[in-house]
């Protein structure tokens, strides 16, 4: 899958589902400072991915995710 | 020395109004808030009836983490709560500045448990029951996102005891008032109204299958009475020492003057005569009160054979043939079950504000026993100063509770 693929569905569920404003949202926006993700956020991001991406998430594998490019990175990867 | 406890704001979210101003007409009117609905038969139910309530839309006035963990119930109650607060005139800022506690009565929250179960036995995989499950799932899960989401750091918990559940949270919270424990304490119950939750009472043959005549199916203490009707929603009281309600320029609702309980250690869902009895008993006496000292008894009478029988002769063997005034408001809001005992002082505590007793609708016929009681079956105008709550639940669990309207 195209990276401005995934990154558009990504940004589609952090804006609908997650309730983030548009435009905080940027490659090297922090999950946690600029998003204002929490640690139960990363359960329904990983519950989003494996229903749009198809493919079962490791929780360790999130850990190393810091910026949305590093989510959209994961993704292309796995998917 | 004992404080002096009294009732500084509530809010109402039930079949009979979103809100205390609809629930008061409501109440007045003596309208039923019963209807049918389909989507019981179609689950093989025996009765389709059931109290009707649209559940809000929190998107605006909640963050989706504080939505995510809200069941139906507590949806209700969230509702409730922002009333009660606002009428006893605290806000965010006096929540973050003092102690407040909650306790709340809710016994199931069966949509989510069934939902995640289903989902694990399709997909075998607990990830994907995502963050929200677990706090919508657990009995508690009133106390504890109410507690989060209005900054509560007093005592916490759920009380679950059954249809007596948020009386009791009631009476707990008095007690911890009244000898000085807290200060201020959220109370309430909360009852999700959803088909599912109700199929294993529904199994019991419980219910009224009065199906033509919907508004007329609860008819608690009549002679023809043919079973309950579930219904739901939230109600929330908050319970403060007096001092702290006046020292806040907030309006007294009433005053909490006693707390009676007890368990039938009898029958799991059969009540007796003895243990209801010995409840209202134990309120006269915590009130330091005699039953003649009752302006008016609003009763749980839920509109089952046995039950209401059992209690119908427990308040005769308290009141004698004083003549008290009763009614049973389940008449017009269905059986509300964990919320029943909280809303049910909400509805004793508007009656007691605007100065009439709200009728025991359908109540046409007595039977032996109800024909011994002063059952109230259209609107009446009178003044009360004192009223009376009953709450019963499987078990045998127990409670009443006084309220009196506030004087200096």
């Amino acid at each position: 899958m195209e990276r401005t693929e995934i990154k558009k569905i990504v940004d589609e569920f952090l804006i609908d589902e997650f309730e983030i404003e548009q435009d905080v949202i940027a490659d090297d926006a922090h999950l946690i400072d600029d998003l204002g993700l929490e640690s139960l956020d990363f359960v329904d991001i990983v519950v989003i991915i494996e229903k749009e991406f198809g493919f079962k998430v490791q929780r360790e594998e999130m850990k190393d995710i810091r910026v949305l490019a590093d989510l959209y990175e994961y993704i292309e990867k796995n998917a | 020395m004992d404080r002096r406890v009294v009732i500084s704001g509530v809010g109402i979210y039930s079949v009979l109004g979103k809100n205390l101003e609809e629930v008061t007409n409501s109440l007045y009117k003596g309208t039923s808030g019963i209807g049918l609905d389909q989507a019981r038969q179609e689950l093989g139910f025996r009765s389709m009836l059931t109290g009707k309530l649209e559940r809000p839309n929190l998107k605006k006035l909640l963050s989706r983490r504080q939505r995510i963990g809200i069941p139906e119930q507590g949806e209700y109650a969230y509702m409730a709560t922002v009333e009660a607060f606002e009428n006893a005139k605290i806000d965010m800022d006096f929540l973050e500045k003092n102690e407040v506690g909650i306790l709340y009565g809710n016994d199931s929250s069966s949509i989510p448990v069934i939902e995640s179960i289903d989902r694990v036995r399709e997909t075998k995989d607990t990830t994907l029951l995502g963050s929200g499950s677990i706090f919508q799932s657990m009995n508690s899960t009133i106390s504890m996102n109410l507690s989060v989401i209005f900054k509560l750091r007093g005592i916490n918990f759920t009380v679950s005891g059954a249809c007596a559940s948020s009386s009791h949270a009631v009476g707990m919270a008095y007690f911890l008032i009244k000898h000085g424990y807290q200060d201020i304490v959220l109370c309430g119950g909360g009852q999700e109204i959803n088909p599912e939750s109700m199929g294993s009472f529904d199994g019991l043959s419980a219910f009224s299958v009065r199906h033509d005549q919907p508004e007329a199916a609860s008819r608690p203490f009549d002679k023809n009475r043919d079973g309950l009707i579930p219904s739901g929603g939230g109600a929330s009281l908050v319970v403060e020492t007096l001092e702290s309600a006046l020292q806040r320029g907030a309006d007294i609702v009433a005053e909490i003057k006693g707390y009676g309980f007890s368990s039938n250690g009898d029958h799991i869902s059969v009540p007796n005569q003895e243990g209801p009895t010995i409840s209202l008993e134990r309120c006269l006496q915590d009130a330091n009160m005699a039953a003649r000292d009752i302006d008016y008894v609003n009763a749980h009478a839920t509109s089952t054979p046995v039950g209401d029988t059992m209690e119908a002769r427990a308040l005769h063997t308290v009141f004698g043939d004083g003549n008290t005034p009763i009614s049973s408001t389940k008449s017009m809001t269905g059986h509300e079950m964990w919320m029943g005992g909280a809303s049910e002082l909400i509805y004793s505590s508007i009656m007691m504000d605007k100065s009439f007793i709200a009728p025991n609708i359908n109540f046409e016929s007595p039977d032996e026993d109800s024909a011994k009681l002063n059952i109230i079956s259209k609107t009446t105008e009178k003044e009360l100063d004192t009223v009376l709550s009953n709450s019963f639940g499987f078990g045998g669990t127990n409670s009443t509770i006084i309220l009196a309207k506030y004087k200096k």
